[in-house]
């Protein structure tokens, strides 16, 4: 044997090693494991109610933001006398099996009945947490339970519970978990790194002298079990330790972190703990850690009463809080600082002429004063205990102050002209929505964001052409460039601009961001085309980490090649993944179109053919067809209405927003400060070849093209085009179709330019908002009356805003842009067709974006069985085809069409 | 005859190539495949490879007659669809008994020849149990993801019929293989352990998966790593991959697990990534080349060949890796106090 290296055997080590899609090894030097709690019927209210009422998607929701809260496992519990929890455990689990950003943790599978355990094991396909069994039952079944996990593959929670009950004190814990162990590992030959005791957390200060040692028992026994019991892992329900004192968060929170540290010390490794009821250990204020932790510790005979009589105090102290201006008695700093945090710009004109008076130069107030206290915002948002609307706030107070002073510094300049370049700014950023594009909901909050961490900012505004972009920022030597684009035609044209960069020899970083970007897109398109740093960020928090890690001034260089290397590699696999789609060819693709019976297809003949308008129509009829959720959305408070209101996280914050938002509205509405438009016609249309629907108007014929999707499907899955809704010629049926385009952006751009011109970008950004759901109330609006009256199939319907929202009613509004028809081009014959510029003045932009940005335009679907659908990618055969069709050269359709073209 | 978790220890193990590939080159036409005795079958036959066992027994004893002559300790049994969930499609499900226990039958008689031939050099046969051509992790429909085409309870029952007929036959090893969805997988050796703790017996058990593409990943979206932990509970004789990719592919796959498990680690890879018309080109040199990094590496105990490999690639294999001594076996921490 002629192997010469040397091979020295490994051990390999007892971890409790778990896995979902990745692997989770825990060893002796992890952190403590955190188990998400929220899928868990028996302790959210918000989660059982989702479940009763199969709302899946949303309860999926609540997995996916635990996982990326960072908890490291999900326990899913469906103990719930009022559902069948076997077949929830497996749907659900079933479900979070297809969400790959879910199914990436392990799943802990809670139950107390054992059919629901063994379901739920039967169903995934990575190493689970069975959460629990205990001898409570006996060993025979303990056994039984046991034997079965194992084959399942799964580690198991046992809890310190026997025949007699559960272990409440200190020796009962050792009984049980050693008896519990003794079984498991020598009659079981259950590995003992995969065993996990819950040994029991039990609330203290309850005023009983029997639940004095609660804690210390818990904490006691747990450093026994890692002594005595090797390889074991301890867990527990932390928040029981606190029962006593419930609603009093400030002293729970306290408890809970003294609770853990010691219990951690110990030796406890997972627990189920919810972040948001969690105070830091060091910032728990000296009186009260000192009351608790005697508490806690058992440390002096009168620890309950000490602390229940210091927790009045702190009751007491925080409703004062909220009444009295207290905080007006403190230093001018600290006043400073608290206008900004908490958005008060009342006092702000008057704290800031005092600060003028006690420095030098007015300059002083704005890098020292507001500085300080805009680094305490940029922290707190940042740790994400500020949201955005807040800081939106403090932006506003920020720029009231700043307005005040810059009379005061010009003045000085005058006196004192300094030498050139000495800026204060901690860099220069512009910020543009590239050609043909109008949305700047998101530009505008990133620019406010920015600026509160002392960058300066140049906004060029909407509909940039390159060239101007480029211009200005040579002529401003900013720092770094911001382009944003809402909609598909935007990607091209700052993939042009990136390459006119590189051309040009800029340098500067390029940030990329906008409801149709994407990492995938950035890395793959954009990237390659300019050598210096691309980064793809979408929301504001990020926006800020990055732009400070962008200019810093040592380590700035390495991130740059970091983020080079990072979209080269991103670049690198999503190709590499890409490659696997199987497509079709087009004619395969029509051969395997949506078959509709049209002999049963009942086609109802609109009541109205041809077209109307619709002028000064009264908003107040739009109020209930507003969809809130999306409102909440662009200021990155995530979360469905109205529950968002009551969210533990936001919902505080998106209640004030959500007044703000009914002030403004109330506002719009009473001085009728925004003025709505609509046209739309009802037509007679079929579909002709496949894919294109032919209608007449007035003796004129249109032709709408569709688009098909080619990804090959599962068998009996058909590939959509939306001309399969309409009636083929050949069937002899006479079809209808329709088109529309309202509008509620007339008035907006100038009520949202007075607020900004007075500082107020907070309200700036809430008209635009306003409108954009205003925009999307009109068509629903419209596509009730529309259904009801003027084509009036669903004379009979009646639904609420809700069901309006989940799109439950029949017939569909698919708009030119969106998933089922991403071709932007067929605007244009909708245009022609209905004459809507001439007729209600919303024109189209280079990039087929609707102007004024709160509009919105598309077909009419009325038939039962129409369906919204995604294209997804099409091939070269497809873009061939549609030129033909559409009588333009390749080359154009392969432009517009470029976002829908699959790469390979 | 030695055990072959002793053989294991002395020198790396070779498991035969394709079966696949070696029958193709009959050309075998609807009526070889039904034989005499399905020549009024109901349905189209042809494709059905493992029915061959039963209608042309003669020519698979010769594909493993083929492969222990090139040098392979282990074949497998002529099996990797014979369970009824696989079968369904033929409709064949009452013959699935037969069809495992001929397989290893023939595969049990052609060992012992050259076992009696060369006793130095024990021949093993490892039932083949493949995937199922349903998965119980993912849904077969796009629009309804909670949706299975098969459940754990009905996979369970049929790797169970599978795993008795393959040691009626005379298995001497159990390897369930290609496991894209370690669902299933866990559902075969959930069976396993039934029938070894039924009949009171211990049978080495080989398990493979399969990555599937350049992600990294198996088809269900496990990694190497996640993989392996999903499917240690069970004792095994050895964890490997095989299929889909190529020898050089592997590597950094076959690194995980010998870094991380404490049995034996086997790779059967397909004779390179199939080329543009499907086929799979890689000579016996070329992959032979890439096994020797793994020898050479330390990477694994048994190393053979999926898809396109021939008896000419296994004995390229074999003649490389009788120069190198085997992986040494990690050993897992006692637990002993």
């Amino acid at each position: 044997m002629n192997n010469t290296k040397d091979k020295e055997q490994h051990s390999t080590k007892r971890f409790l090693k778990l896995s979902g899609l990745e692997p989770l090894v825990i060893t002796p030097e992890s952190n403590f494991v955190n188990v998400g709690e929220r899928t868990n019927v028996a302790g959210s209210k918000k989660f059982l109610r989702l479940i009763k009422e199969e709302k899946f998607e949303e309860a999926l929701d609540i997995a996916r933001e635990q996982v990326e809260g960072g908890a490291q496992i999900i326990d899913v519990n469906m103990d719930d006398g009022l559902i069948d929890g076997k077949e929830v455990m497996v749907k659900f689990l079933n479900l979070i099996v297809a969400e790959p950003d879910i199914a990436r943790v392990p799943i802990m599978i809670d139950s107390s009945k054992w059919e629901i355990i063994e379901a739920g094991l039967q169903v995934v396909q990575g190493k689970c947490v069975v959460n629990s069994i205990s001898l409570k039952e006996g060993e025979k079944e303990f056994i039984h339970h046991a034997k079965l996990i194992r084959r399942y593959g799964a580690a198991v929670i046992v809890m310190a519970f026997d025949e007699v009950g559960q272990a409440d004190n200190y020796e009962r814990r050792l009984e049980i978990t050693k008896r519990s162990y003794d079984i498991l590992v020598n009659k079981v030959g259950f590995p003992p790194e995969d065993i996990i005791f819950d040994l029991n957390i039990f609330p203290v200060a309850t005023g009983m002298d029997e639940h004095k040692l609660n804690a210390l028992d818990f904490i006691k026994a747990t450093a026994w079990v890692k002594e005595n019991l090797p390889f074991c892992s301890v867990s527990g329900g932390v928040s029981n330790v606190s029962f006593s004192f419930r609603g009093n968060n400030p002293v729970r929170e306290a408890m809970h972190s003294v609770f853990l540290y010691h219990a951690i010390k110990a030796g406890m490794n997972i627990g189920i703990v919810n972040p948001s009821m969690l105070e830091v250990y060091d910032d728990i204020p000296k009186d009260l850690l000192e009351r608790v932790e005697d508490v806690i510790l058992n440390r002096r005979d009168d620890a309950t009463e000490r602390l229940l009589e210091f927790a009045e105090t702190v009751i007491g102290k925080e409703k004062e809080n909220k009444v009295d201006l207290s905080w007006r008695e403190e230093p001018l700093q600290n006043r400073i600082t608290r206008a900004l945090v908490k958005g008060i710009d009342q006092y702000v004109v008057e704290d800031v002429e005092a600060a003028r008076l006690s420095v030098k130069a007015p300059i002083e107030v704005i890098e020292g004063h507001l500085m300080t206290g805009m680094n305490v915002v940029g922290d707190l948002f940042q740790s994400g205990k500020m949201f955005l609307p807040q800081v939106v706030k403090s932006a506003r107070v920020m720029k009231k102050a700043v307005a005040y002073l810059l009379p005061f510094i010009e003045e000085e300049k005058l006196k004192n002209p300094q030498p050139e370049g000495s800026s204060s700014s901690a860099g220069k950023i512009l910020m543009a929505t590239v050609k043909g594009d109008v949305h700047d909901i998101g530009k505008n909050i990133v620019s406010v964001v920015l600026a509160c961490n002392n960058y300066e900012i140049v906004d060029l505004g909407v509909m940039v052409p390159p060239e101007k972009i480029i211009n200005a920022a040579r002529e401003e030597n900013v720092d770094i460039i911001g382009l944003s684009g809402l909609i598909t035609p935007s990607l091209d044209e700052m993939v042009f601009l990136a390459k006119e960069m590189e051309r040009q020899n800029f340098t500067v970083p390029l940030l990329i961001g906008g409801a149709t970007t994407s990492k995938a897109h950035t890395a793959v398109k954009i990237d390659p085309q300019y050598k210096s740093a691309v980064v793809h960020v979408n929301d504001a928090s990020r926006a800020v980490t990055v732009v400070g890690d962008l200019l810093q001034k040592e380590a700035s260089q390495k991130y740059k090649e970091n983020i080079k290397l990072d979209y080269a590699d991103f670049r690198k696999k999503f190709l590499n993944r890409g490659k696997h789609k199987e497509y079709l060819t087009l004619e395969a693709a029509r051969k395997n179109k949506y078959q509709m019976d049209w002999s049963k297809a009942g086609i109802v003949k609109p009541k109205t053919l041809g077209i109307q308008m619709i002028e000064d129509f009264d908003f107040r009829e739009l109020e209930p067809y507003i969809d809130w959720s999306p409102f909440f959305r662009s200021w990155e408070l995530h979360g469905k209405y109205p529950d968002i209101l009551k969210d533990e996280v936001v919902g505080k914050q998106a209640t004030e927003l959500f007044d703000d938002a009914k002030a403004m509205l109330k506002k719009i509405l009473d001085g009728k400060l925004f003025q709505a438009k609509a046209i739309f016609g009802l037509f007679p249309a079929n579909t002709v070849n496949d894919d294109d629907i032919l209608l007449q108007h007035n003796g004129k014929e249109f032709t709408f093209r569709t688009l098909r999707q080619q990804a090959k499907k599962y068998v009996g899955k058909p590939n959509f085009a939306l001309s399969d809704f309409i009636a083929p010629e050949a069937s002899g049926l006479q079809d209808y179709i329709g088109c529309f385009c309202v509008s509620t952006g007339f008035g907006t751009d100038e009520l949202a330019d007075s607020y900004r011109k007075n500082l107020d970008d907070y309200n700036s950004i809430m008209v635009k908002a306003l409108a954009d759901r205003f925009a999307e109330a009109f068509a629903e609006y419209l596509h009730r009356e529309v259904r009801i009256n003027h084509w009036g199939y669903a004379v009979d319907e009646g639904l609420s805003n809700e069901e309006l929202i989940k799109e439950s009613y029949k017939g569909i509004r698919p708009a030119p842009g969106y998933p089922a028809c991403p071709d932007h081009l067929e605007k244009l014959t909708l245009w022609e067709l209905l004459e809507v510029k001439e007729k209600i003045g919303v024109e189209l932009t280079d990039s087929l974006a609707m102007w004024p940005a709160a509009s919105v335009s598309g077909y009419y679907f009325g038939n039962e069985e129409a369906r919204y659908f995604g294209v997804g990618k099409i091939k070269e055969d497809q873009v061939a085809d549609f030129a033909a069709r559409k009588g333009m050269p390749v080359e154009e359709a392969t432009r517009w069409l470029s976002p829908n073209i699959a790469d390979d | 005859m030695k055990k072959i978790q002793d053989v294991l220890k002395e020198r790396i193990l070779v498991l035969d190539g394709a079966m696949g590939t070696m029958l193709q080159r009959h050309k075998y036409t609807e009526e070889d495949f039904r034989g005499e005795r399905f020549k009024d079958w109901e349905h189209p036959l042809q494709g059905n490879n493992d029915l061959l066992s039963l209608t042309q027994p003669e020519a698979i004893a010769e594909v493993h007659r083929l492969y222990f002559a090139a040098g392979a300790d282990i074949v497998e049994t002529n099996t990797f669809s014979s369970t009824t969930i696989a079968m369904a499609d033929y409709h064949m499900e009452d013959l699935v008994y037969e069809l495992n226990y001929e397989s290893a039958k023939i595969a049990k008689a052609v060992a012992e020849e050259f076992t009696a031939r060369e006793p130095n050099k024990p021949r093993f046969v490892a039932g083949s149990i493949g995937p199922t051509n349903k998965t119980a992790s993912m849904s077969p429909d796009v629009n309804d993801p909670g949706f299975r085409g098969v459940s754990f309870d009905e996979l369970r029952v049929a790797y169970k019929q599978q795993v008795e007929a393959l040691l009626d036959g005379g298995a001497d090893i159990l390897l369930v293989e290609t496991v894209f969805d370690t669902l299933n997988a866990k559902a075969a050796l959930f069976a396993i352990e039934e029938v070894k703790e039924e009949r009171n017996i211990d049978v080495p058990i080989m398990i493979s998966g399969t990555i599937t593409d350049a992600s990294g990943r198996t088809l269900s979206g496990q990694t190497a790593e996640a993989f392996l932990i999903s499917i240690s509970h069970i004792p095994i004789l050895s964890v490997g991959f095989n299929c889909a990719l190529g020898a050089s592919q592997l590597v950094p796959h076959l690194e995980v697990l010998s870094a991380k498990t404490e049995h034996a680690v086997s790779a059967h890879p397909n004779a390179g990534l199939p080329n543009a018309f499907g086929e799979y080109d890689e000579t016996p040199e070329e992959m032979a080349m890439q096994i020797k990094e793994y020898a050479e590496k330390s990477l694994v105990n048994i190393v053979g060949g999926c898809c396109g490999t021939t008896p000419e690639h296994i004995k390229a294999m074999a003649d490389i890796v009788k120069h190198y001594s085997p992986r040494t076996l990690n050993t897992l921490e006692a637990h002993n106090v």
